[in-house]
């Protein structure tokens, strides 16, 4: 087997340092009806090129040929090939968590630039590095809110990503909290009055999504204002990083809870992505995760080390902040070569061209009788349409013609029966855009006529 | 330096400050295509909302800088593609390089979790030969692919036996860890909303089957237990404590961090494990990449199964592939989307490479750790005498009469070029070593990683300080820890880092 390193001479010259006549016998703690008599039935092994094969194959089952408008938390950004030249370092690519700083220092180094990026980003003072993704980041800005405030409820705007909601709600029936959703008003943002009402003295944090799920932008400095009112933490979810390079970051919130994945990140079907979490100082030792400090050695060389780790699940067991343990450091590297390359105005750049690509699609599709925008208010790259019919009908007839349509959102809200959340990246050409409309504009009228 | 060592030697490698401190307006490393629509004004969209300014501090450098910078960064990195990484537990093997290239194919690496599932067969045929690989090598009878990392697959295993007791009329109260366990353990066992209560392990480094037989009451929802433990020995009375548990209707949980040494050869489902995770990033070869991304999947016996996360992968008639979410039962969502994905691509690659042979690097694995532990017996104190699997824990007890502790020995040992054990874990040995070679090292890597290992325990005794004082021969000394945490300086920032 090519991945082994060992003549079958090597391995009898072993047995033989050690004293046991067969590699059976190495095996003898193991419980006699225990052991495996006979061979595992897998497919394999397979050489290099039947690998390759494999995945071809499987890769052609696929959207590749197709043109999509799906956003809800997985965006498609221009992604450089720096980025993965560089995580395919193998030393990066094959180390382990940096626990031995000194020689660790390039992943250590690495981390705390991303620390420094997500701070720049999100207004915050400290970003750890990191969390699984937005949504287990998002649970856990949560779990932190009721660490810090020793209270109970968490009010969630139900504008906040639905699959999000699944999670915290997943992780709070067993913590002892509350998880109370609050109703979305007529433009698509959070409904004060609900909030205010809803709003009392045992609150831990109120939860929003900016842009949020309908890519509407939240009144991020007023809901704080609310949510400080009766000492209750403001969590500011993001899933759509890129945003930032136009939009004030939420730098009234207490936490922030970013996913990564628009930072350099290939949209893999859900996965790897990156989770972020980002608070304020005074915070620190109450949130989750890896942190990268600077240290000087006996000479004076600056240097990075992992730090505050009695927050942490090896040193603290049960009394650790969180279970984590295993992040999602290289995603967190690709993020910080990404955002490196981009730089500041590659980064706004991008961000404008995801907002004129994702207007013009609006005013187009505003041309198509019957279509309408949803909400109103001002929106980055995504936004919600309602349609004159099912959107499932339409992305029926759009997938005859390659394309990918606006998700249903129908799906996770019933209430909004033809409301369709179409999102346009700048990886996305004028061409398709408007091909794209005529083919909504077609499919609405086919399904007029009568059949 | 000492004359010993023959595999490593000292060389050059570049200063590199951080990339804040290389930037200067106006340069670049990234150009987009010209737009092609008309432009909006951001400041008449978002009004007071608009970030005019741009992110202050955003680094602004060239395309070669950005290659340079992290180029120079990866250099002072220790990596399994140098050498060997004997960190015990956390199974530090060669991580295959096709994998990387099948999981960035276009149809693979560009697919959208919401895109229909007639577009998704590829995707879902890949989780789809997984799942069966997984079972087949654990087992058990259902899976999940969707937590993120072993600690995420611990919490869904804990909320699994949580939703079935709950239907029993009673979720309980207690889950029982072994003092040796994963620190992830019972942080987990926290979250799922039970208590911890640990038990000693025996003078064998075992579980105490008496001991556990008087905890075991109608309070208890589980054991978690290692298997192998976290000394590397295989838990002999595996099939009694599974009776015990099952006897007062509690269940038995296995971390499988460990399951480099069982794969092929012994599979927790016939010894009496309700539930377990797997870690790809150990057993299956993900590469760690400085800390993750990972992956823990779930496998469960049949009667957990209704409770299984969503999405749940199913075969409808026909053959269609299908993630569906509506499951009454189901403990609810643990990760949006459909798991790490990229990771399980890795995974099912590093499986098809050896088929049934897995069990050859599950031997290979056995060989070298114990060839390590027999040739370092003596050298280094060996608190538990049972077998060792795929992994050997020894204690700093010798070395300790001169002053010298595991992690002095540890340090030292990067300065012969190789990357330190794991130190001081598990708690049950005080300054202990763990050592896990993994199948991936040579006889001949083996045979001069115990010759530094020797030549340490000398160094220790002839010349105690230069152990002590170790690493020599790296970029940087030992950093202040202490200060660090202190007065933590967490980000850079232009008035110098705070």
């Amino acid at each position: 087997m090519r991945y082994l390193p060992k003549s079958p001479a090597e391995r009898n010259e072993m047995l033989a340092a050690i004293g046991v006549q067969s590699i059976d016998d190495l095996f003898s703690s193991i419980p006699e009806p225990f052991r495996l008599r006979e061979a595992l039935k897998l497919p394999g092994p397979y050489s290099e090129a039947e690998i390759i094969q494999y995945f071809r194959e499987r890769a052609k089952e696929s959207s590749v040929s197709y043109t999509s408008f799906l956003g809800a938390g997985v965006y498609n950004h221009l992604r450089s090939v720096v980025t993965d030249t560089i995580i395919q370092r193998g030393e990066f690519l094959t180390s382990y968590t940096p626990y031995q700083a000194e020689i660790s220092q390039g992943t250590l180094q690495a981390i705390f630039e991303f620390q420094t990026l997500m701070c720049q980003l999100t207004g915050q003072e400290v970003a750890n590095a990191s969390m699984w993704d937005g949504s287990t980041a998002t649970t856990e800005a949560v779990l932190m809110a009721e660490r810090i405030t020793r209270r109970r409820r968490a009010l969630v705007a139900r504008s906040l990503h639905p699959e999000y909601r699944e999670v915290l709600k997943t992780y709070a029936r067993n913590s002892g909290l509350e998880v109370e959703e609050i109703p979305f008003g007529l433009d698509g943002t959070l409904n004060q009055k609900t909030l205010e009402s809803a709003l009392r003295d045992d609150v831990a944090a109120v939860v929003v999504q900016s842009p949020n799920f309908f890519g509407v932008m939240e009144s991020v400095a007023t809901l704080a204002d609310r949510a400080h009112s009766r000492e209750a933490l403001l969590v500011v979810a993001v899933t759509e990083g890129v945003s930032l390079g136009l939009v004030k970051p939420p730098v009234e919130a207490d936490i922030v809870a970013m996913e990564g994945q628009s930072f350099g990140l290939a949209p893999s079907y859900g996965g790897p992505f990156v989770g972020v979490i980002a608070t304020h100082e005074k915070f620190v030792r109450q949130m989750p995760g890896r942190l990268a400090g600077q240290a000087n050695d006996r000479s004076g060389r600056r240097g990075f080390v992992l730090t505050l780790a009695a927050r942490e699940q090896h040193i603290r067991r049960e009394k650790a902040t969180s279970n984590i343990c295993t992040n999602q450091a290289l995603c967190a590297l690709a993020a910080t070569v990404h955002l490196t390359l981009l730089g500041k105005e590659g980064l706004r750049e991008m961000a404008e061209q995801n907002l004129a690509k994702a207007h013009f699609a609006l005013g187009e599709l505003e041309k198509i009788p019957g279509v309408r925008r949803a909400f109103e208010g001002p929106f980055f790259n995504e936004f919600t349409v309602e349609l004159p019919r099912s959107v499932d009908s339409v992305n029926r007839q759009l997938l005859r013609e390659k394309i990918i349509g606006p998700l249903a959102l129908d799906a996770f809200y019933p209430e909004l029966t033809n409301h369709a959340l179409v999102c346009v990246t700048e990886t996305t050409t004028r061409a398709q855009i408007e091909n794209f409309v005529s083919e909504v504009r077609l499919a609405i009228a086919l399904a007029r006529e009568p059949r | 330096m000492s004359q010993a060592i023959r595999n490593a030697s000292r060389h050059v490698s570049r200063n590199e400050g951080l990339i804040f401190e290389k930037s200067s307006p106006g340069k670049r490393a990234f150009d987009l295509p010209p737009l092609d629509v008309p432009s909006v004004d951001p400041a008449k969209t978002f009004g007071q909302k608009h970030r005019a300014e741009g992110v202050t501090g955003f680094p602004e450098v060239s395309e070669i800088e950005v290659l340079r910078h992290f180029t120079r960064l990866s250099t002072w990195n220790y990596a399994i593609d140098i050498g060997m990484y004997p960190l015990g537990s956390c199974t530090m093997k060669y991580n295959p390089r096709v994998n990387e290239l099948v999981a960035r194919l276009d149809g693979i690496a560009t697919e959208h979790p919401f895109q229909p599932q007639s577009l998704s067969q590829g995707c879902l045929k890949i989780m789809r030969l997984l799942e069966r690989c997984l079972l087949e090598i654990t087992g058990m009878d259902a899976l999940s692919l969707q937590p993120a990392a072993g600690a995420q697959g611990e919490l869904t295993g804990l909320l699994l036996i949580r939703a079935y007791l709950e239907t029993q009329g009673n979720a309980r109260r207690k889950v029982l860890i072994p003092d040796s366990a994963h620190g992830t353990n019972p942080a987990t066992a926290v979250i799922a909303g039970y208590e911890v209560e640990n038990i000693k392990s025996n003078p064998e480094g075992q579980v105490d089957t008496e001991k556990l037989r008087e905890l075991v009451t109608a309070d208890v929802a589980a054991l978690m237990i290692t298997n192998p433990s976290t000394l590397g020995i295989f838990e002999q009375r595996i099939a009694e404590i599974a009776a015990i548990l099952h006897g007062k209707g509690a269940l038995l949980y296995m971390d499988g961090a460990n399951m480099n040494a069982l794969a092929g050869v012994a599979r927790p489902g016939d010894f009496g494990v309700d539930v377990m995770h797997l870690n790809l990033h150990k057993t299956f070869s993900t590469p760690h990449g400085g800390g993750g991304p990972g992956a823990g999947p779930v496998a469960m016996k049949k009667f957990l199964e209704p409770f299984r996360p969503i999405p749940v992968l199913v075969e409808k008639p026909g053959g269609e592939l299908s993630l569906e979410q509506d499951r009454p039962y189901s403990i609810g969502r643990v990760k949006a989307f459909s798991g790490n994905f990229g990771v399980l691509v890795r995974a099912l690659a590093y499986i098809l490479a050896y088929g049934p042979g897995i069990r050859q690097a599950t031997e290979d694995a056995v060989l070298n750790s114990n060839y390590i532990r027999k040739k370092l017996e003596g050298v280094f104190a060996l608190p538990y005498s049972l077998p060792s699997m795929h992994e050997v824990v020894f204690s700093d007890a010798i070395q300790k009469s001169n002053g010298v502790g595991t992690m002095d020995i540890a340090k030292r040992l990067i300065d012969y070029g190789f990357h330190p054990y794991t130190t001081a874990f598990p708690l049950i040995v005080p300054g202990a070593l763990m050592i896990e070679p993994t199948e991936s090292e040579s006889k001949e890597e083996c045979d001069l990683f115990i010759e530094a290992m020797r030549a340490i325990a000398e160094e220790a005794s002839s010349e105690p300080g230069l152990v002590a004082h170790a690493p020599h021969a790296t970029r940087i000394g030992r950093l202040d820890e202490v200060a660090a945490a202190r007065k933590p300086r967490l980000r850079w920032s232009k008035e110098g880092s705070s």
